[in-house]
C-alpha cells in the first residue's frame, strides 16, 4: 500500500530531512512514528501524500509512483487519503458541517449526496451536536475531531496524522487517540507522527522511530527478529 | 462552477475593502488608459477630417471646350481611388478666391483665374502614393496645364498619423501592461488571503483548474467593474474637456463595449498568472 524504497530528501536550504529510508505500510496497518524533533517525521508523512517528492529513490502510495508523478495523480491520490495536523488547518469563518462539506465539493462530489456523507462523518466522530458551530465556539478536542471528520468524509484508505494530539490537554489526547483506533479498527489503515511515547507504550502499535532523518527503529522488524530468534 | 461562483463571493465578502481597493486601482489604471485612448481617438478624427479634405485641382488650360470637360470629367469619376469630381468655372474660382481672402477679396477685381477641375479622393486612398499617381494621370490630359495637391501636407500629414499610430500602439501597449502588473498584484493579495484555503484544497484533492476557477472569476469580475467605473471616469473627463476647454468625441457605443471587454480580458489575465505562480510554488 505505501512503499519507501531507500527514500533520500534533501532541501536546499536545510539540507538533507530523510535518508535511505525504506519501509512497507500494509492495509488497515496502525502506524506510530516517533523521534525528536526534526527528525523527519513530518518530511516523511509529507511524501506519503505527495506534498514533497524523493530526491533519491522512489516510493509508491497506492498504486501512485512518485517518479514522473503528475499533479492531476496527486490530486487523484489525496481523494484516497486522509490528512490531519497539530493546528487541525480549519476555516475559521465556516461551520463545522461547513468545513467537512468543504472537501466534498472540492472535488465536485454531486450535491445531492454531501449532506447525508457530512452527518455521517460528524456522527462518526462525535460532533453531530455541534453541526452549525464554528470553530472559535470549539475546543481544540472539538476542532481536532472536526479536522478528523474532513480527512475521513472521503472513505480514504489510510489517514496521516502529524501530530494530531500536540495541541490538546490529556483528556483530549485520549479520545483523540480512541476515535483514530476506531477508525483504524473499522480497516482505515493509521500513520501517525507524536512525540507522546506514553500514548505509543500503551497502545503497542507498530512504531518506526526516526533520528536525524533515518529510520532507526522499526518493531515490525524488531518483532520479525524475535520470532525468527524464537524459531531458531 | 456554482461553488467556485460562491467562493468568489466569499472572497469579495471576506476582504471587502481589499477588493474596493483592487477595483478601484484597477479603475484608475484603466482610466489612466481610457483618457490616452480619448486623446488617441480625437487625433484620429481631426487628422480624418484633414484627410477628407485631400483633393487633386486640375487647372484647365484657356478655351477647353465643354464636352472636353465634362468626358474627362466622367473619365476621372470612374477612377476608383476618386469619390468625387466638380468644375470650377474660372467665375467660381473667383467668387471663391474672393471669399477665402476675405478682406483682401478686392484685389480681385477681373476674372483671371483658370477654370479647374476638382478632385476628391476616397477614403483609404488618400495617402501620397495614391495622391501622386491619380495626380500624375490627370496631368497626362493635354488640356490640362498643371495639377495641385498640396504634396508637402499630404507627405506630412501622412508622416503625422503613422507617429500618431505608433505612439497609440506603444503607450496603449504600456498601459494595458501596467493594467496587468496591477491587477495581478491585486489578486496576489486576494491569493495570499486565502493562502489557508488553497492549501486545504490541494490536500483534500482539488484540482489545479479547480483552484484557479474562483479567481478568475474574481479577476473577471473586477476587470469588468474596474473597466466600467474607468469608462465612467473617462465620460466624465470627456464631459467637463468639452464643455470648458474643446469640443471631444467620445467613444462609440462598441469601442466601449470593446473597452469594458478589454478590461475583462486584463482582469482573467493578471489573475491567472497571479495565481498559476503562487500554484506553483506550493
Amino acid at each position: 500500500m505505501i512503499r519507501f524504497q531507500h527514500v533520500y530528501k534533501e532541501y536546499p536550504r536545510t539540507g538533507v530531512a530523510l535518508q535511505d529510508v525504506s519501509l512497507f505500510v500494509a492495509k488497515g496497518e496502525f502506524v506510530f512514528l516517533t523521534g525528536p524533533s526534526g527528525a523527519g517525521k513530518s518530511s516523511l508523512l509529507k511524501l506519503v501524500y505527495m506534498e514533497e517528492l524523493p530526491t533519491k529513490g522512489d516510493m509508491w502510495v497506492s498504486g501512485v509512483r512518485a517518479k514522473g508523478v503528475k499533479r492531476g495523480d496527486v490530486a487523484k491520490l489525496r481523494r484516497k487519503l486522509g490528512v490531519v495536523f497539530q493546528d487541525f488547518r480549519l476555516l475559521e469563518d465556516r461551520t463545522a458541517e461547513a468545513n467537512v462539506a468543504f472537501a466534498l465539493e472540492v472535488i465536485d462530489t454531486p450535491r445531492a449526496a454531501i449532506p447525508a456523507k457530512v452527518a455521517r462523518a460528524l456522527a462518526q466522530v462525535g460532533l453531530s451536536a455541534k453541526a452549525t458551530s464554528l470553530p472559535s465556539e470549539m475546543s481544540g478536542g472539538e476542532q481536532q475531531r472536526v479536522a478528523i471528520a474532513r480527512a475521513l468524509v472521503n472513505d480514504p484508505f489510510v489517514l496521516i496524522a502529524d501530530e494530531p494530539t500536540g495541541n490538546l490537554d490529556e483528556r483530549a489526547t485520549r479520545g483523540v487517540f480512541q476515535l483514530l483506533r476506531d477508525i483504524n479498527a473499522s480497516g482505515t489503515a493509521v500513520m501517525m507522527a507524536t512525540h507522546n511515547l506514553d500514548l505509543v507504550r500503551r497502545a503497542g502499535y507498530r512504531t518506526i522511530e526516526i533520528n536525524r532523518g533515518q529510520v532507526v527503529f522499526d518493531s515490525a522488524d524488531a518483532d520479525a527478529k524475535k520470532k525468527l530468534e524464537n524459531l531458531a | 462552477m456554482r461553488l467556485a461562483l460562491r467562493e468568489t463571493i466569499i472572497g469579495f465578502r471576506r476582504a471587502p475593502m481589499l477588493s474596493v481597493l483592487s477595483i478601484t486601482t484597477i479603475a484608475f489604471s484603466l482610466f489612466a488608459f481610457g483618457l490616452f485612448s480619448l486623446v488617441a481617438v480625437n487625433i484620429r478624427k481631426t487628422l480624418r477630417d484633414v484627410e477628407s479634405r485631400v483633393e487633386i485641382r486640375a487647372f484647365l488650360a484657356d478655351g477647353t471646350s465643354v464636352e472636353t470637360v465634362s468626358a474627362a470629367m466622367s473619365d476621372i469619376g470612374a477612377f476608383p481611388e476618386v469619390s468625387r469630381v466638380e468644375y470650377v468655372s474660372p467665375d467660381s474660382a473667383l467668387a471663391r478666391a474672393r471669399s477665402e481672402l476675405g478682406e483682401f477679396k478686392d484685389v480681385f477685381e477681373s476674372a483671371f483665374l483658370p477654370a479647374s477641375i476638382d478632385v476628391r479622393m476616397r477614403d483609404g486612398h488618400r495617402d501620397p502614393t495614391a495622391v501622386r499617381a491619380v495626380a500624375s494621370r490627370i496631368k497626362s490630359f493635354e488640356f490640362v496645364d498643371d495639377v495641385r495637391y498640396g504634396e508637402d501636407w499630404v507627405d506630412k500629414l501622412y508622416r503625422i498619423r503613422n507617429i500618431a499610430t505608433a505612439a497609440g500602439v506603444i503607450l496603449g501597449l504600456a498601459f494595458a501592461a501596467v493594467a496587468i502588473i496591477i491587477i495581478g498584484a491585486t489578486i496576489r493579495m486576494a491569493v495570499m488571503a486565502r493562502a489557508r484555503e488553497i492549501s486545504i484544497m490541494r490536500l483534500v484533492g482539488a484540482t489545479d483548474g479547480f483552484i484557479r476557477r474562483p479567481f478568475l472569476i474574481e479577476g473577471f469580475l473586477k476587470g469588468i467593474l474596474g473597466g466600467g467605473l474607468a469608462l465612467l471616469l473617462t465620460w466624465i473627463a470627456s464631459v467637463v474637456i468639452s464643455r470648458n476647454f474643446v469640443q471631444t468625441e467620445f467613444f462609440s457605443r462598441g469601442l466601449a463595449s470593446l473597452g469594458i471587454l478589454g478590461g475583462a480580458l486584463i482582469g482573467l489575465l493578471g489573475s491567472s498568472l497571479s495565481v498559476g505562480r503562487h500554484l506553483r510554488k506550493i
